[in-house]
C-alpha cells in the first residue's frame, strides 16, 4: 500500500500548480448551433483569420479560443481533465504523448489524406506547420564579419573572437522552454557538436531565456548577437525588426518542429472538431508547398520515440548534463 | 436404360469436396501459422526495445539511474503506428514510466496480452539483478504495444490466405476433373468399341483395360461366346433343316413333271402345274437360307484374296444368260478395267448371283439389263416394276419383299445376303430407281 501511494506521488509532477490560461476568446456565431472549444499554445492574434474563414464556411459554429504553454495544454488535459475539442500545440512530443495515452480521437477524411505520412501519427496526431530552429543573428553585431552557416561556423566563429561573443549568445532555458527541450533532445540525438556548442556557450556566459519573443527583442537590440534555436516563424513574424536581424537556417541540419492539432476524447461534438482540423490542413496542404524545402531540412519524426525525452528520469539526465555544460 | 448416378459426376463431387476441405484446413493453418509469426515478430520487436531499456539502467553513486535510448522507442515507431507503454521498477518499486502498466512479477523474459487503457497490449517483460548499496535488486522493464499494427498485418494475411485457398481449391478442382475423366475413359473406349460393332461381329472384346474392369471384360466376352454359339447352333439348325427339305422336294418335283406329261386333262394340268410352282418357291427359298446361312458364317471368318469385281460380274452374267433367254431379256455388261480389292470369292460371288438373279426374275420380257462395273462398283439397273418408295430401306432386311412384286417367287433373303456381304466387306449397297425411266438399281461398292 505504501509502494501504491508513492507511486502515484511519483507520477504526478507537482500537481500544486493549477492550470493556467494566457487568455480566452469567444468568436461567437449567430445562430449558433455548435459550440468548439480549442485549447492552443498559438496567440489568438495569429489564429483569429484561420477562425474567421473556418466561421465563413461554417457560419453556425461559435469557438471558443483558450491560449496556454504547451505544458498546461498537456496538464489541462491529462490530468485536470478539462473539457475540450481540440488541441492545438508546437510541443509535437507532449501532442504524440496525449495520442499515445489514449486522450485523442482517430479521424479520417478527404483533408486527413493531403497529410504526408510523417505528418499523421495514428490519424490522431496531425501536422498543419513545420518551422525551423534557426539561428537568429544580430546585423550590428556581426558588422564586417561573415556569418555563419552551420553549427560548425558557430562554433569555429566563437572560439576565434571569444572576447567578441562573451555574455552576446542567448538560448532557451530547457529546464522551463518545452520548445527549447525539444530542439536541445532532438539536437543531441543528431549531432555531436550538441555539446560542443553547449559547453562552448556556458563558457561565454550564454543569456538562458524563457521564450523566444524575449530573445529575438534582444537581439534586435544588440543586447545578443546571437540566438540559438529560435523558431524561424517567430522571427520571421516580426517584420519591424527586419533590418536589425538575420534568420540562419543552419546548413548541416535544420530541425524542423510540426505544429500540430489533436482531436481530444472529450469532444462533445467530433464531427465539428474534424470539420476544423480538415479546415486547418486543407489550409496547409491543400496546395503544393510555395518554395522548395531547402534539402537540410529534417522534419522531427514524430512517433513513440518522442516519448522518450519526456521519461522523467531520462529528462532528470538531460538537464543535469545540460546544466553542468550552460553554468560553467 | 435404368440409369443410377454417374460415376464422373461422384467422382468429380468427392475430390472437389475433399479439395474444398484441403483448400478450408490449408487456410486456417497458413492463418493461424501466419498469425503466430507476426505476433512473434512484434514479440522479438519488443523484446529488442525492453532488453535496450534494461542495458540503460545503471547504477551511479549509489542510485539506480535509467537512460532511455531513442532507439528502444523509436524502434517501435518504426513497424506501426502503434501506441506504446512502459514502466521500469526495481523489486515493487517503479523508478519511471507508466506506473500502473500490468506486469508479471518475478518473470523474465515472458510476452503475453493484456488490457491496458481500453486497449488491448502486446506485452513482454525482461529483468536482471542490480547491485544498488551493496545488495541485489531486480530491475524488471515492461514494455507494451497496442495491436493495430498486428490487426492490419492480420488482415492482409487473410487476404492472402483466401487468395491462396482460392487457387489451391482451383487448381485441385481442374486436377479432379482430369482424374475423373481418365478414370472414365477405359469405359467410354470399351463402350464406342462395342458400339462401333457390326451386328454380325461376335468376337470377344480385346481392348486393353484397367484391372478393376477385367471382371466387366470377362463377363461381357462370356456373354458374347454364348449369343454366338447360340447364333450359330441355330444357323446349323436352318442349315439342316434346308438340306432335309430340299431333297424330298427335288424327288416331289421330279415326279410332279413325270406326272404333268401323263396328264391330258386340263385342270388337273394346272393343279399340277400349281405344285411344281409351289415346289420351285420352297427349293429356292431354302436354298437362299443356306445362301444365306453361309453367308453368316463366313463373315465371322472372312476369306481374304485378291478379287476384281469385273471378272467376277462377267461370269456371273454368262452364268445367267441361258436363264434370260428364256424371257429374252439380253445383257449390256459394261466393265471398266481396274479396281480390286480383297476379299472372300465365295460371298461375292453370292452377292453379285443374287443381285443379277433378282434382276432378271423381276424384268418383263424382251428387256435389258444393265451391268456396269467402275473400278470396285458394280451397278444392275433392270427394266422392272422398280423399288415402290416407301419399302427402299426396309428392303433389305430379312425376308422382306416389295409390296410390287406380284406373282414372282422369291424368299425375301436375296438383297438381304448382298448387304450382309457388302457390310462383312466395308461396302456398301444401295438401292435406287433407274434413272432412265421405270426399273431398279443395284450399286454394290467394295473398298479398295
Amino acid at each position: 500500500m505504501r509502494h501504491f501511494i508513492f507511486a502515484i506521488l511519483m507520477w504526478m509532477p507537482v500537481a500544486v500548480f493549477a492550470f493556467e490560461i494566457e487568455s480566452e476568446a469567444l468568436f461567437e456565431a449567430e445562430n449558433e448551433t455548435a459550440r468548439l472549444r480549442i485549447i492552443s499554445s498559438t496567440d489568438e492574434a495569429v489564429f483569429a483569420p484561420i477562425i474567421a474563414q473556418f466561421q465563413s464556411l461554417n457560419p453556425s459554429i461559435s469557438v471558443y479560443y483558450v491560449v496556454a504553454s504547451s505544458a498546461e495544454i498537456s496538464k489541462a488535459i491529462s490530468q485536470e481533465n478539462e473539457a475540450f475539442d481540440i488541441a492545438i500545440s508546437s510541443a509535437m512530443d507532449l501532442q504524440t504523448k496525449l495520442a499515445n495515452d489514449g486522450f485523442a480521437l482517430q479521424h479520417i477524411s478527404a483533408a486527413t489524406a493531403l497529410v504526408p505520412a510523417w505528418g499523421n501519427w495514428r490519424n490522431s496526431v496531425f501536422t498543419f506547420s513545420q518551422e525551423p530552429a534557426t539561428f537568429v543573428l544580430s546585423n550590428a553585431a556581426f558588422e564586417g564579419l561573415e556569418m555563419p552557416r552551420t553549427r560548425q561556423d558557430l562554433i569555429s566563429l566563437l572560439r576565434a573572437q571569444p572576447d567578441r561573443f562573451d555574455g552576446k549568445i542567448g538560448t532557451y532555458d530547457v529546464r522551463t522552454s518545452g520548445l527549447g527541450y525539444l530542439f536541445a533532445t532532438q539536437d543531441s540525438r543528431t549531432s555531436e557538436t550538441f555539446w560542443r556548442l553547449t559547453e562552448l556557450m556556458g563558457s561565454l556566459g550564454a543569456k538562458l531565456y524563457c521564450c523566444s519573443s524575449q530573445m529575438i527583442e534582444d537581439v534586435s537590440t544588440g543586447k545578443i548577437a546571437i540566438a540559438y534555436n529560435v523558431l524561424g516563424s517567430y522571427a520571421a513574424a516580426r517584420t519591424d525588426l527586419a533590418d536589425a536581424v538575420t534568420i540562419v537556417a543552419p546548413q548541416d541540419y535544420t530541425a524542423m518542429m510540426l505544429r500540430t492539432a489533436v482531436i481530444l476524447k472529450t469532444a462533445t461534438a467530433p464531427d465539428v472538431a474534424g470539420l476544423f482540423v480538415d479546415h486547418l490542413l486543407r489550409g496547409a496542404w491543400g496546395a503544393p508547398p510555395a518554395k522548395e524545402v531547402a534539402e537540410y531540412t529534417r522534419p522531427i519524426p514524430l512517433g513513440p520515440g518522442l516519448l522518450v525525452f519526456l521519461d522523467r528520469l531520462k529528462r532528470r539526465q538531460f538537464l543535469a548534463e545540460w546544466t553542468n555544460a550552460i553554468e560553467q | 436404360m435404368n440409369k443410377r448416378g454417374s460415376i464422373l459426376r461422384r467422382l468429380m463431387l468427392q475430390l472437389v469436396g475433399a479439395a474444398a476441405v484441403l483448400a478450408a484446413i490449408l487456410f486456417v493453418l497458413f492463418q493461424s501459422f501466419a498469425r503466430q509469426l507476426a505476433i512473434e515478430a512484434q514479440d522479438n520487436t519488443l523484446f529488442a526495445s525492453a532488453s535496450a531499456i534494461l542495458e540503460s539502467v545503471s547504477v551511479q553513486q549509489g542510485e539506480v539511474n535509467v537512460d532511455i535510448p531513442y532507439a528502444a522507442l523509436s524502434m517501435l515507431g518504426n513497424v506501426s503506428d502503434d501506441r506504446v507503454f512502459y514502466r521500469i521498477g526495481m523489486g515493487a518499486v517503479p523508478l519511471t514510466g507508466y506506473d500502473d502498466l500490468p506486469g508479471k512479477p518475478g518473470a523474465d523474459a515472458v510476452s503475453w496480452t493484456d488490457q491496458y487503457r481500453g486497449d488491448d497490449l502486446r506485452m513482454v517483460q525482461v529483468s536482471r539483478a542490480l547491485s544498488v548499496a551493496g545488495t541485489l535488486r531486480d530491475v524488471t522493464v515492461v514494455v507494451g504495444q497496442t495491436q493495430g499494427g498486428l490487426a492490419q498485418k492480420l488482415a492482409q494475411i487473410s487476404r492472402m490466405a483466401i487468395f491462396i485457398g482460392a487457387i489451391y481449391f482451383v487448381v485441385a478442382s481442374l486436377f479432379a476433373y482430369w482424374t475423373a475423366r481418365s478414370t472414365v475413359r477405359p469405359l467410354n473406349a470399351v463402350a464406342e468399341a462395342v458400339a462401333r460393332r457390326g451386328p454380325l461381329d461376335l468376337r470377344p472384346v480385346t481392348k486393353p483395360v484397367p484391372s478393376e474392369m477385367a471382371p466387366l471384360m470377362v463377363a461381357l466376352n462370356a456373354f458374347i461366346s454364348r449369343l454366338d454359339r447360340s447364333l450359330t447352333r441355330s444357323e446349323d439348325f436352318i442349315v439342316e433343316a434346308a438340306h432335309r427339305v430340299r431333297t424330298p422336294l427335288a424327288t416331289v418335283r421330279a415326279q410332279a413333271e413325270v406326272t404333268l406329261r401323263r396328264v391330258d386333262r386340263q385342270e388337273n394340268r394346272n393343279a399340277l402345274k400349281q405344285m411344281i410352282r409351289a415346289v420351285d418357291e420352297s427349293s429356292r427359298a431354302a436354298g437362299q437360307l443356306l445362301d444365306h446361312a453361309m453367308v453368316a458364317f463366313r463373315t465371322d471368318h472372312l476369306d481374304q484374296q485378291a478379287l476384281d469385281l469385273g471378272a467376277i460380274a462377267a461370269e456371273v452374267v454368262e452364268r445367267q444368260t441361258p436363264v434370260a433367254a428364256l424371257k429374252d431379256i439380253t445383257f449390256d455388261v459394261d466393265i471398266t478395267a481396274g479396281g480390286g480389292f480383297n476379299g472372300d470369292a465365295i460371298l461375292i460371288q453370292n452377292a453379285v448371283t443374287n443381285l443379277i438373279d433378282n434382276a432378271v426374275k423381276y424384268s418383263p420380257q424382251e428387256t435389258t439389263i444393265t451391268v456396269s462395273v467402275k473400278g470396285n462398283s458394280l451397278k444392275i439397273c433392270d427394266q422392272g416394276p422398280g423399288f415402290p418408295a416407301a419399302d427402299i430401306d426396309t428392303l433389305t432386311d430379312r425376308f422382306a419383299r416389295g409390296t410390287n412384286v406380284g406373282n414372282t417367287v422369291g424368299s425375301g433373303l436375296g438383297l438381304t445376303i448382298a448387304h450382309e456381304v457388302a457390310l462383312a466387306h466395308n461396302g456398301a449397297l444401295t438401292l435406287s430407281q433407274n434413272p432412265k425411266g421405270t426399273g431398279a438399281c443395284v450399286t454394290l461398292s467394295l473398298p479398295s
